[in-house]
């Protein structure tokens, strides 16, 4: 079937994606790279050379570091842990036999759609903001102080905006994985004389296991980029209260011009991303193969 | 009596599903509302729920301020022109994969995987000097092609999923019928695998619509899509939210429409095919 012909032309075929794919991973990757060892500013232009381990020294040891690498963690933890378990719950409630199951799917994944900047204002003024946002109302209805979310609890507004945007697609992939379990399955289980615990733990969480990894997995290759929310609600603050790597690299890079320390901080950022992106590939390969 | 018990826990599951979907939904349906309300209901001390005095003057301030029809254009462009882009250079990749597979293919297909996993920040440095030096800062081409190089994995494994499922043996089949091959791609390949495509066109539309990393870091206000233009209204002035809520509904209602008639492509696109 494969002939030296077709082979030739499936090389053909395939090569610009090859190439550009190769071009857009080495050559913006290598400068990054090149940038981290080198004193470079946009503000300073007196500063060249070799720097040595100076920029990862300077971005490592500064305290807002810590503080960012602190709150990346808590934010991809954060909205994982909601997402996946209100995620699981809500896809075993769709999954029962309700009316409206389309349209509930329907308006489920709405906040999906929804583009970070937008989802991130919405919440910020139509909600949050403590003089007319709906939760302000809310305290007050039942007499108590209304809250400046962004500055009093600056990391969990965050959490709860992301995990407004990332249930819906936790609840979908859950959800389609859950109805494509066997009705012969779940009866036989039934008919067995399992009850409706043990049948979620022997039978449905076992079944769901992969969709739960891939959705994790996903999920926090997304989330450890979350920028938008940030920069459009508290713009990292109040002081480093609410940065993660994602916006510090921005922060340092772009805003203040440092491009070699930016780049350390970028750096950082692709090795944090690669040892949970090691794990991704395991988990999709084996799917491959299936 | 077994009957009316199931009905009764139907009754229950329905009304705790409804509430929590309809939870969920209130943000968005709570913009809808506002954007219709004047600004001074808005954020009156007693809220509304459905506006008092309807109106649409909101949409013409946000226009007059922020100029919608400039940025939605742009996003038309940046998310469409990126996904033909990208479908032109996928397809025939995608192809070759499917039907002409090697030793090789799965770790071709792994490696175009891996490049998602690059964080934008590790190479945003990079790209900001290139761009500004290639003069590429806020022009919508040059965002157009680092959006057709953030999608193209996901469209050649969605494409790839999708050629996979075309049967072989139809291919053998025509050709045993006498089918040129001009005719057996236009009269049977084609014809399979144009609904992949389209799925593969819808989801990453909407990926790019959404797109808020590069669209916000590299423009300014020349090129910048709606992603751009609802952080303009990141700091408040003045009267404002029934004008945000506007903003807001402007720039997800195309998306939001078209996410709906997508969904089951989107499970299956974003999980690159490993859950279906």
């Amino acid at each position: 079937m494969a002939t030296a012909q077709t082979r030739t032309l499936s090389r053909i075929m395939m090569a610009p994606a090859v190439i550009v794919l190769l071009i857009w991973m080495i050559v913006p990757l290598v400068m990054t790279l090149w940038f981290s060892f080198q004193n470079y500013s946009l503000i300073n232009p007196m500063m060249t050379g070799f720097a040595g381990w100076a920029n990862y020294v300077y971005v490592i040891g500064d305290p807002s570091f810590i503080q960012s690498l602190v709150n990346t963690l808590i934010l991809v933890g954060g909205v994982l842990l909601i997402t996946i378990i209100g995620g699981t719950l809500l896809a075993l409630l769709l999954d029962q036999p309700i009316w409206g199951q389309g349209i509930l799917r329907i308006i489920v994944i709405s906040p999906f759609f929804v583009m970070p900047p937008v989802a991130a204002l919405i919440w910020k003024n139509g909600f949050m903001h403590p003089g007319y946002g709906m939760l302000a109302h809310l305290w007050k209805f039942f007499g108590l102080q209304p809250i400046d979310w962004f500055n009093q609890y600056p990391m969990f507004s965050v959490i709860v905006i992301v995990a407004w945007q990332w249930l819906p697609f936790a609840t979908l992939i859950l959800l389609t994985a859950l109805q494509s379990l066997s009705e012969e399955q779940r009866e036989a289980a039934e008919m067995d004389g399992a009850n409706a615990i043990n049948r979620f733990y022997h039978i449905i969480l076992p079944h769901m296991a992969r969709a739960i990894t891939i959705v994790i997995l996903i999920q926090t290759i997304f989330l450890l980029g979350i920028f938008a929310e940030i920069r459009v609600t508290t713009g990292g603050g109040p002081g480093y209260a609410s940065t993660n790597i994602a916006f510090l690299v921005f922060r340092t890079g772009i805003l203040s011009n440092d491009i070699g320390a930016g780049s350390a901080g970028g750096v950082v950022a692709v090795v944090i991303a690669n040892i949970v992106a090691i794990f991704l590939m395991r988990a999709v390969g084996k799917n491959l193969d299936a | 009596m077994a009957r009316a018990a199931s009905i009764q826990t139907r009754i229950g599951f329905t009304a705790l599903a409804w509430a929590i979907a309809l939870l969920l939904f209130a943000p968005i349906l709570w913009t809808i509302l506002t954007a219709f309300k004047t600004e001074a209901e808005a954020i009156a001390t007693s809220p509304t729920f459905l506006p008092r005095e309807f109106t649409l003057e909101n949409f013409g301030a946000v226009q007059d301020r922020s100029d919608y029809f400039k940025h939605a254009f742009n996003s038309i462009i940046f998310s469409v022109g990126s996904t033909l882009l990208g479908l032109v250079i996928g397809v025939p990749a995608a192809w070759a994969m499917a039907f002409a597979p090697t030793k090789r293919t799965k770790d071709v297909l792994m490696w175009m995987l891996s490049t998602k996993m690059m964080p934008a920040v590790g190479v945003l440095i990079p790209i900001y000097l290139i761009f500004r030096d290639l003069r590429l800062l806020d022009t919508l081409h040059g965002l157009t092609l680092i959006m057709t190089l953030i999608n193209l994995p996901i469209i050649i494994w969605m494409l790839y999923t999708y050629f996979k499922e075309i049967p072989v043996d139809i291919l053998e089949a025509a050709r045993m019928d006498g089918a040129e091959l001009y005719n057996e791609i236009v009269h049977v390949l084609v014809p399979m695998a144009v609904p992949g495509i389209a799925s593969t066109l819808l989801l990453n539309v909407i990926l790019a619509w959404n797109e808020a990393f590069w669209t916000i870091t590299l423009t300014s206000g020349k090129a910048g899509t709606l992603t751009a233009f609802i952080s303009s209204f990141s700091s408040p002035q003045g009267l404002f939210l029934a004008k945000l809520s506007a903003a807001s509904l402007l720039a997800i209602a195309p998306i939001l429409l078209m996410g709906w008639f997508s969904q089951k492509q989107l499970v299956r696109g974003l999980t690159f095919g490993a859950v279906k």
